[in-house]
């Protein structure tokens, strides 16, 4: 098992190349928090042709709805959501520049292809571990749709946020190694 | 004749919505430490830590576990005797949920309208099972549920010439299936018999059994046991990262059934089975 440190957003594709299935992360910087609501307005402006509240190029996405924060603390539990129910939405996205998806579990076929296209990459969190996670994020910011809630889009600033490589830009899955 | 005040009811549910979001229960934490003692990877090692410290950070910062604090369901069992006053026992049940949401500060994740799902914004309703008894007590069992692990579960009208190979089949495919979503390991409450609900009502039933409790009925014990096996000889892990653990425990709970019937239900509860038992008399 390799661990590496990964600073984001990303500065090059070559980054992407050198993570393998399987490898432990230990990420910093920039994230965009968004889940099925705030996927779904993003659809919608797409097909109206309308700019997204947020540059897709070189990011990265974590699924995931906070707890509320407490007095004092910067987050509430902030662990990762199913990434299955955002696959529909994701090859559009990856189109667009995105690079990173962080979330739990499976993803679809037509997602793996079109990671292998445009060089993405999908880590998977430890499912659960919300306040370990909260502990981990260093600031947060609602950036779009604050009626959505939970459900907001954000950016936060994480350190030292633990990760799995769960399926690499080519297409090899850590589901599969069964 | 035993009488309980509805206000009784309102601070105990509560209290209970936010013991159940910060604290997991000791029988369900002292599983995760033994899969811990036999890790197949470093990777499921490290995995296993984190959910662990978590646990810990959670209690210790009194914050909510899971950032899923679910849907609530609350289990009554009550004496056929009690008098319950004050009021109506479920606007005190929701009265309840919604003070523990918003004091605890957990997530309000439920929707008004399954169609037009406008958010309810203080966790109501939850699901309410009563359950009279002969003898004089009033007792809640308070569950949180989470859906990563909710929207995992199945249910299966099998044939009875399906028999006990068709239930493992069952049972093991769905788990093995969808494990790596619902975040393994595992708890898998499996309810045979009855009819179309009352099987899935047995399947959430399971999971309130305190783990490592065996079933009193030898064959079922049986069926317990190999199910485990089969899961965990799965290889799929926690996360579905690969490793020994992909499920901590399997419980079945049975109910007679119709000659033409073998009703199965899987009702898959992450490694975090938040629950809490009160009794009120």
């Amino acid at each position: 098992m390799k661990e590496k440190t990964i600073d984001l957003p990303l500065k090059n594709e070559e980054e992407i190349k050198e993570l393998q299935v399987g490898d432990w992360l230990y990420l910093n910087g920039t994230i965009y928090v968004a889940r099925d609501a705030a996927h779904l307005r993003i659809a919608e402006r797409l097909s109206l042709g309308e700019p997204l509240p947020f540059p897709l190029k070189n990011q990265a996405i974590y699924y995931m709805g906070p707890a509320p924060a407490k007095p004092g603390q910067v987050i509430g539990s902030a662990g990762p959501t199913t990434a299955t129910r955002m696959d529909r939405y994701t090859p559009q996205l990856l189109d667009m520049g995105l690079k990173v998806m962080i979330g739990k579990g499976r993803r679809s076929a037509a997602v793996i292809n079109s990671m292998i296209e445009n060089g993405g990459v999908y880590l998977a969190a430890i499912g659960g571990a919300a306040a370990y996670y909260a502990n981990c994020i260093q600031s947060q910011e609602v950036i779009a749709y604050e009626d959505l809630g939970a459900e907001a889009i954000l950016k936060i600033d994480v350190r030292n946020f633990p990760a799995v490589v769960a399926i690499d830009s080519f297409g090899n899955s850590i589901y599969d190694k069964e | 004749m035993k009488r309980i005040h509805v206000d009784q009811i309102e601070k105990a549910i509560e209290e209970m919505c936010i013991e159940a979001n910060y604290v997991l229960p000791v029988d369900v934490k002292n599983e995760i430490y033994e899969a811990m003692k036999t890790p197949a990877t470093e990777l499921e090692a490290r995995t296993l830590e984190i959910m662990l410290k978590n646990i810990e950070m959670a209690e210790t910062q009194q914050m909510a576990i899971c950032q899923d604090t679910g849907m609530v369901i609350v289990y009554i069992t009550m004496g056929q005797n009690t008098c319950i006053e004050g009021g109506y026992i479920e606007d005190a049940i929701h009265r309840g949920v919604a003070a523990g949401y918003e004091k605890g500060y957990l997530r309000k994740s439920i929707v008004k309208d399954p169609i037009l799902r406008e958010n309810t914004k203080n966790n109501c309703p939850a699901v309410i099972h009563y359950r009279l008894v002969p003898e004089d007590c009033f007792r809640l069992t308070l569950s949180v549920k989470g859906f990563g692990s909710e929207n995992a579960s199945q249910l299966k009208m099998l044939k009875p010439s399906d028999g006990v190979e068709g239930i493992v089949d069952f049972v093991t495919s769905s788990v093995i299936e969808k494990a790596p979503n619902a975040c393994a390991p595992l708890v898998v409450g499996v309810g045979i018999g009855g009819t179309f609900e009352k099987v899935a009502a047995l399947a959430k039933q399971a999971l309130m059994r305190p783990l490592k409790q065996a079933h009193p009925e030898s064959h079922i014990q049986n069926l317990e046991e190999t199910l485990l096996q089969k899961i965990n000889d799965s290889g799929v892990g926690p996360m579905g990262f690969g490793g020994n653990t992909t499920a901590l425990a399997v419980h079945i709970e049975t109910y007679p059934t119709h000659i033409a019937g073998l009703p199965v239900a899987v009702n898959i509860c992450c490694y975090l089975n938040r629950h809490v038992t009160r009794s009120l008399l």
